[in-house]
């Protein structure tokens, strides 16, 4: 079984973000990168699909400048058997010259299933591996929770607002990977060390024309500060009162 | 002057209330690039039609209808081809959907198909010469990114509960029509749709959320906020990424960083330490209502009200408070 897995890496979202001068990016300062969460939960997926196999290939794809390759590394220290970075100078705010790119290198791979994440946690746009899926004609099922396969055919899980739906489908497809499904591992020592021997395949991304651009940046306006009422039950009445006469609430 | 499409979400049958926002959304659209028509998508099982006279309420010129006995439940590949069809032959200016589950998966599709780019989750747009200017909430809600998409159509998924429905009211042109791709041919089929609760609101749609973290101790304590969303009446139960994780409520359950986004009126954090992952997901909520024993937790810095002690005594005391207010109505 060949698996491709498409990775973004991303800023730490754990950090304080601060807007840089052009007013359009965020200050470099300070941030610290990783692997996208939901690629991480794809990327999971991927290898035990492998492992459980006992035999196939992972192949993890990202796209953007040199400093993806940190976030391939990492891939390959969890277990991925090789990694290729579609070159260029930034990743496009535009997800469909992302998809464009990935389905230009995904097209010619041959693989079985291509997994992304349900998104990617700092641009959060959602449309890349929907987007690829349409492009490369292949069936898809976004934001699953949950992943069978047997003779050729999937069976997933995806979660909708207060209901839960079961989808099938035929294999080659696209899917994208929520949260919940599998817990990422954590590279190993031997992991680290068999990553060091193995190479990034290096090519350029075939981007088409970006027609989404950052117009602006900003942070949220703060939240009014709150305040303690009081201790214990006894704070009870006071706190209703405010939500009926002040909040407005109930 | 141009027209605006706009697709209007169903689910077993019943239209999604995220249609009338993206049916409003739309007329907006179309009465600020100089009052051209809406158009609205309605696909579903023979019968769906029946919603054409909502839609028209909330300012839809004309309805497509596409009734097919299979698309009782969604179709990915049909909608999308359906979609995409339609607003091919449409020349639209811009085409909605919401950010909801199901126009999370449909709108990159149809996009795709048109070759076109979108934007996503949108919380307001504006129209700039040939351009749509949207702002999106970005990097777990803690930038606000303003984007820019040229050319038509401008494909948009707008966040559920940015856009209020209002009305404004005309008798809609409904027109049927065949799916552009026959329901036999799809690859892709939804076998099962499985109802979490029959009495619960969503979270996304109920105006108070009740939620828990690991201050409840274990599962089985989550019984307290049960009572208390019972005594709201209109409330949803959450809990934090700590509490799904361990097991003691459904993921699909989470609110933060990686599961839900909500902004009800009300929302009650209890035992909630208040982790920048939690924060992530209810921080744009009306009022909030934080208990917690720690007085120097991160979500007092949050909350709007914040009554420090133990919950297991708070709680209960409140659901009565809620019930005897409730009562008063």
């Amino acid at each position: 079984m060949r698996i491709a897995v498409c990775v973004k890496r991303v800023p730490d979202m754990e950090l304080r973000f601060s807007i840089a001068p052009d007013r359009k990016s965020l200050d470099p300062a300070g941030l610290k990168y990783d692997l996208s969460d939901f690629d991480g939960y794809a990327l999971e997926v991927a290898l035990r699909l492998v492992e459980q196999r006992g035999q196939g290939e992972v192949v993890a794809i990202s796209l953007g400048p040199d400093d993806v390759q940190e976030t391939l590394r990492k891939a390959l220290s969890m277990g991925a058997t090789r990694a290729v970075q579609l070159k260029a100078d930034a990743v496009p705010a535009d997800g469909m010259a992302t998809a464009r790119a990935l389905a230009a290198e995904l097209g010619e791979g041959g693989y079985d299933l291509i997994l992304f994440g349900r998104m990617a946690t700092d641009t959060a746009h959602q449309t890349v591996g929907p987007m690829t899926a349409q492009l490369l004609g292949l069936p898809c099922v976004t934001a699953i929770t949950h992943l069978d396969l047997a003779d050729g055919r999937g069976t997933a899980r995806r979660a909708l607002e207060g209901a839960v739906e079961t989808v099938t489908f035929p294999l080659p497809a696209v899917l994208t990977i929520d949260e919940g499904i599998a817990r990422p591992r954590l590279p190993s020592l031997k992991g680290i060390m068999a990553a060091k021997k193995k190479t990034v395949e290096v090519k350029p991304a075939r981007l088409g024309e970006a027609r989404l651009t950052i117009q602006s940046m900003e942070l949220p306006p703060d939240r009014p500060p709150g305040r303690i009422i009081g201790e214990g039950p006894d704070a009870v009445p006071e706190l209703v009162r405010l939500l009926q006469t002040e909040a407005k609430v109930l | 002057m141009a027209d605006v499409f706009a697709f209007a979400e169903t689910r077993a049958g019943e239209l999604r209330k995220v249609a009338r926002e993206v049916v409003t959304a739309a007329r907006q659209a179309a009465d600020a690039t100089g009052g051209g028509e809406v158009h609205a998508l309605l696909v579903g099982a023979p019968g769906i039609g029946a919603h054409a006279e909502p839609l028209g309420r909330h300012g839809a010129d004309r309805v497509v209808v596409v009734e097919h006995p299979a698309l009782e439940r969604y179709s990915s590949e049909v909608v999308a081809a359906t979609a995409a069809a339609v607003i091919r032959a449409g020349g639209y200016r811009a085409a909605f959907f919401s950010a909801s589950a199901q126009g999370r998966d449909l709108a990159p599709r149809v996009a795709a198909a048109l070759e076109v780019s979108m934007a996503s989750d949108l919380v307001a747009f504006s129209f700039e010469g040939d351009a749509l200017v949207g702002r999106h909430p970005t990097h777990t809600g803690k930038v606000i990114t303003t984007v820019r998409l040229a050319g038509a159509p401008a494909v948009a998924t707008l966040r559920p509960g940015a856009v209020t429905p209002a009305e404004q009211p005309r008798t809609p042109r409904v027109e049927s029509a065949a799916p552009a791709l026959a329901p036999e041919a799809a690859r892709v089929v939804v076998t099962e749709v499985a109802a979490k609760s029959a009495t619960r609101l969503d979270l996304g749609e109920a105006p108070v959320i009740v939620s828990g973290g690991r201050g409840l101790k274990e599962a089985a304590n989550f019984r307290l906020l049960e009572e208390l969303a019972d005594a709201f009446g209109n409330a949803a139960v959450g809990a934090t990424r700590a509490v799904t994780d361990d097991g003691w409520r459904d993921p699909s359950d989470q609110i933060g960083q990686t599961g839900r986004v909500v902004s009800p009126e009300l929302y009650l954090a209890v035992g909630i330490s208040g982790a920048i992952q939690h924060i992530a997901g209810m921080r744009t909520s009306k009022t909030i209502v934080a208990i917690n024993k720690d007085k120097d937790a991160p979500i007092f810095k949050v909350a709007d009200y914040g009554i420090v002690g133990d919950l297991f005594e708070i709680v209960p005391r409140l659901t009565e408070e809620i019930r005897k207010v409730r009562a008063e109505r």
